[in-house]
């Protein structure tokens, strides 16, 4: 891997435009929209109403284009795009989906498309999808028409690294933090939450799992190669040898000229622990993290620890952390953030935002500093993305 | 030959309850249906051909579970959403 330019050539100038957050639910998405002043919001939506949406997304590259990933209890899963913000939809005429088996073989079949990212910025069309169950698919027209990542979805060790049809969490193995390296549109990163993180070099022909330092204690052995449960993963837009990782078995960075995950997480405070879903990167400042603990003990309730609610963010690389709750409820708080559900904006001071399991959206426009509720009473939230939107 | 088509599925054809397609077998009056309705057969019969858990296809109000079952032109089909809770 080339690791001789870290620095990717985006200027780390903070923005100062209008926020969008695009909200997708259980039963459908929303968007909500402020100006600049980020004090007030108006709520859009629901659009595709009665759809299960996992994942909208807006492409960074044009600013306008939308997509979004949905499927209902009926029908099988499918892409939308909107070349104008959300004003007009259409359907991708090929979704993701896997080859056809041949005669006498069984075959995969794609249940939701769980996640959506832009390509590189030097490959204004390509898009990537991460499915459940886990597989890979590539867009080179914008999200209109999908193929298989072959390299991944038919490599020899698939079944090894991803476990078999068994494994996998409740609601199905997830292909999640799909990653275009800021420096290198060739280099890769996936999360799977029944196989680990895994990174390739030559656009997705061959893969390797990329798990070394970080746990996996459900398993026998608790630092195998691979069959980890990453939760949310993020590369830095500025600093790309940097990553970062909420798993199942702690908070992870790595400098991946080191190659090797460090748990940051155990300097979190021990009642609360390191165990969450999402984890969130300043788009500045490569040292600065923000977590949404929840409760990973006994039969995992996955709810905020104690009933109160709160981020907590390090500012200095994991060395020490400070809990965030000002404005969140005090007692009684059994939050649930979903490894979608938690993003920033990119203003001065840093706007960040996270949806609830219960439906409720929470603002902070100073860092995590204080928090308000800005829409409550939406369904269940998947994910939360910022957005700022071209003109 | 007659289509009866479920409600989550009407968006697809400009909100009629009943279109017409052709075929031999019910897998080509599908892919007629596609043909007519792009993106249609995607969301009730998956990539190995499999009808989708919440669909159930009736022909004559006979249920059928596979796509090489064949076809008269005086048959109706009667596409239907099955339960699907929550």
């Amino acid at each position: 891997m080339k690791t001789n330019r870290n620095k990717a050539s985006i200027p780390p100038t903070a923005a100062t435009g209008a926020v969008a957050l695009l909200v997708a639910t259980r039963k459908g998405a929303f968007i909500l929209k402020t100006d600049k002043t980020r004090r007030a919001w108006k709520t859009a939506g629901p659009m595709f109403f009665g759809h299960t949406v996992h994942h909208m997304v807006l492409d960074p590259r044009d600013r306008r284009t939308l997509l979004v990933a949905a499927r209902t209890g009926h029908l099988g899963p499918t892409v939308y795009r909107s070349a104008d913000f959300g004003k007009h939809w259409k359907e991708a005429a090929k979704p993701p989906a896997f080859p056809k088996a041949r005669e006498g073989e069984k075959g995969r079949v794609v249940d939701h498309v769980f996640w959506l990212t832009p390509g590189h910025s030097s490959e204004p069309n390509a898009w990537y999808a991460g499915t459940s169950p886990q597989g890979l698919f590539r867009s080179e027209d914008g999200g209109d028409t999908w193929a298989p990542v072959s390299g991944f979805n038919d490599h020899p060790m698939y079944s090894s690294w991803t476990g078999g049809e068994q494994d996998g969490t409740p609601d199905g193995p997830k292909m999640h933090s799909v990653m275009v390296d800021p420096g290198d549109p060739r280099h890769l990163y996936i999360g799977m939450s029944s196989g680990g993180v895994f990174e390739s070099v030559d656009k997705g022909a061959d893969w390797k799992p990329l798990n070394a330092g970080c746990r996996a204690d459900f398993r026998p052995d608790p630092l195998p190669e691979y069959g980890h449960d990453p939760h949310c993963v993020r590369i830095h837009p500025l600093d790309r040898n940097i990553l970062y990782q909420q798993n199942h078995c702690g908070i992870y960075r790595m400098e991946r000229s080191a190659g090797k995950w460090v748990r940051i997480g155990e300097n979190m405070p021990k009642k609360i622990g390191d165990i969450g879903f999402p984890i969130v990167l300043h788009p500045r400042d490569p040292k600065t993290v923000w977590v949404f603990p929840m409760d990973g003990t006994s039969v995992w309730p996955r709810t905020s620890p104690d009933g109160k609610p709160a981020a907590y963010v390090t500012r200095n690389a994991g060395k020490t952390w400070q809990r965030q709750g000002a404005g969140l409820p005090a007692s009684q708080g059994w939050f649930t953030v979903k490894r979608q559900a938690m993003s920033c904006d990119a203003h001065d001071p840093v706007g960040l935002y996270f949806g609830t399991t219960g439906g409720e959206l929470w603002a902070s426009r100073n860092e995590g500093a204080k928090w308000s509720c800005i829409a409550r009473h939406l369904p269940e939230i998947y994910a939360v993305e910022a957005a700022e939107p071209g003109r | 030959m007659k289509v009866l088509i479920p409600d989550p599925l009407r968006s697809y054809t400009e909100e009629r309850r009943e279109v017409e397609a052709d075929g031999a077998t019910l897998g080509e009056v599908l892919a007629d249906l596609d043909r007519r309705f792009p993106g249609i057969r995607f969301r009730m019969i998956d990539e190995q051909d499999g009808i989708r858990r919440h669909i159930r296809i009736f022909v004559n109000g006979d249920q059928v579970r596979a796509l090489d079952v064949r076809l008269a032109s005086a048959d109706e089909v009667f596409i239907v959403q099955a339960l699907s809770g929550g």
